[in-house]
């Protein structure tokens, strides 16, 4: 196991107690899920489309307030990477990824610095001084997490980043993401539609009911990191996809 | 930082620069209007209108000749008084654009802050923009001392609206994520507005811009015809003087320079549009 950090694994970074959220409509997104994320661990939630799986990443960041149960988690320490890049058109790379920095109101150098160091991170030196709308989606998406990444976040929350890229690019940014991970010993909360994806990242993936969301089931992925990308096609990492989709399936009914 | 070696580079492509480029026919379509237009002239003043009404358009050649090419004959006919008017105007179109700016922008900010703000003031704005304010006339000079400002006043009440429906619109453009992505920070409202709003709606602030800065040239002109003093007139009210005359050739000549005035701040704001976003903003035409 490479995964191991400095960071003990036994503290609990992001934890879920019976939370439930019931929006103002009466919808009832979620229903007493429980679960927590220790550091250097990282949880997939997958589950059918508007099970609530991003309302919960909602919650740890505090966009939403959940209705019930609590949410403990250090809002001062989170990393959100959003479906779409969000990245402000007027602004190059280097100022996007600079841009939480500077919300931060971290002196003008060190944020320099820091978006310097990130940009390399992600692969994405030498296009400092583009434009978003010069960059394909893969390559804004890696804007995006390196604007993330440099707060350098104890906990990482990811709603369905690669969702809209193809899967070459989608691939190519999960090793990225899974090399981030080790190096940089987050704790990640995923959300994502797709299987796969979810195996080859996690430590530990978790099935969603349809509304309201429920956690219905809970595999432990016991592959060791740094993953390779032909993990994808062994029989132990296809017989877990099985299960996961046989536990899905059942979410959909 | 260590253990970890970034990959060299991104396979996916960077996507190539299109920018519209110095084009032959981007030149063409405009010389092919004028000479269009020319052409309709001629017919108008030579075959469409009866031979004793051909005073009220007299042909280009005319216009050039007795409009652009004579200096000042006296009776502030000729190409000097005209400028000396256009000047005038110019300078109240512009300070009354610049106030326009300002307040317009004000109020858009205001009202994107407050939905009631928002929902408080539209009808009244609405009403201005259609209300007739030639007929306001004699209560402007009633309430307000001082033909410059009265000038003025009737420059922002014509030109106002565009600022500030488009600053408006632009200013809760961004995106909800993008908002989101502020609100994470704990970003104030003031950040939001400077680091978010502001830029996002650049674009439309321009187009805002574009059309204000026409219709501020309207009000410059028609706020000539009714507040006018001795002295340098405006070229609104010079315009009134050749027309009450019937002295043809001026008259066109000081509409077309008036014309011309509108043309070069609406090209200002383009050119100054495309130096502040041309770089990010992208212009979809479909094809």
């Amino acid at each position: 196991m490479n995964n191991s950090s400095s960071t003990s694994p036994s503290s609990t970074l992001l934890s879920f107690e019976n939370v439930s959220m019931t929006f103002d409509d009466g919808t009832k997104a979620l229903d007493n899920v429980s679960f927590g994320i220790n550091a250097s661990e990282f949880v997939t939630v997958v589950g059918p489309s508007g099970c609530g799986k991003s309302t919960l990443l909602r919650i740890a960041s505090n966009l939403e307030a959940n209705t019930g149960g609590t949410c403990s988690i250090d809002r001062n320490s989170i990393g959100y990477v959003f479906q779409d890049a969000t990245l402000m058109p007027w602004r190059t790379v280097a100022r996007n990824v600079e841009l939480i920095a500077e919300l931060h109101k971290l002196p003008k150098a060190e944020r320099h610095q820091l978006a310097a160091q990130a940009i390399e991170l992600v692969g994405l030196s030498g296009f400092e001084d583009k434009y978003p709308r010069q960059l394909s989606g893969g390559m804004r998406m890696r804007a995006s997490l390196a604007r993330s990444l440099v707060m350098k976040p104890k906990v990482f929350l990811f709603d369905e980043p690669f969702g809209a890229l193809d899967e070459i690019t989608r691939e190519r940014l999960n090793d990225e993401l899974l090399r981030l991970f080790q190096h940089e010993g987050f704790a990640g909360l995923f959300i994502t539609h797709s299987i796969t994806e979810a195996v080859y990242m996690s430590t530990k993936v978790l099935v969603m009911s349809a509304r309201p969301g429920k956690i219905i089931a809970e595999f432990d992925v016991p592959f060791a990191y740094p993953r390779n990308h032909d993990l994808r096609y062994e029989a132990e990492f296809g017989e877990l996809c099985g299960k996961i989709s046989h536990a899905l399936r059942g979410a959909h009914q | 930082m260590s253990a970890v070696n970034p990959i060299s580079s991104p396979v996916d492509e960077v996507i190539p620069d299109r920018r519209d480029k110095f084009s032959f026919a981007d030149y063409v379509g405009p010389v092919v209007v004028f000479l269009v237009f020319i052409g309709f002239w001629y017919l108008l003043s030579t075959v469409v209108l009866p031979e004793q009404k051909r005073f009220l358009l007299p042909t280009p050649h005319t216009v050039i000749k007795e409009g652009f090419f004579v200096w000042n004959s006296g009776e502030r006919r000729g190409l000097q008084p005209i400028l000396m008017s256009l000047w005038d105007s110019a300078k109240v179109a512009l300070l009354g654009l610049g106030i326009t700016i300002v307040m317009g922008m004000s109020l858009a900010v205001l009202m994107s802050s407050s939905r009631w703000l928002e929902r408080a003031t539209w009808p009244y704005l609405v009403a201005v923009q259609s209300a007739p304010v030639l007929a306001l006339t004699p209560l402007i000079r009633a309430l307000i001392d001082g033909t410059q400002t009265q000038r003025l006043l009737v420059v922002v009440l014509i030109a106002i609206f565009p600022i500030v429906s488009n600053t408006l619109f632009g200013l809760l453009s961004a995106d909800k994520s993008q908002h989101e992505l502020f609100t994470l920070q704990g970003a104030s409202k003031w950040t939001r507005l400077v680091k978010l709003q502001f830029p996002a709606a650049l674009p439309n602030i321009f187009v805002g811009l574009r059309i204000s800065a026409g219709l501020a040239v309207i009000g410059a002109v028609v706020g000539d015809f009714y507040f006018r003093q001795g002295g340098v007139v405006g070229i609104g009210a010079q315009i009134d003087v050749y027309r009450n005359r019937l002295w043809g050739p001026e008259l066109i000549t000081a509409i077309i320079l008036a014309s011309t005035l509108g043309l070069v701040v609406f090209l200002f704001f383009g050119w100054v549009s495309r130096r502040a976003i041309g770089k990010w903003h992208i212009i979809n035409r479909g094809h």
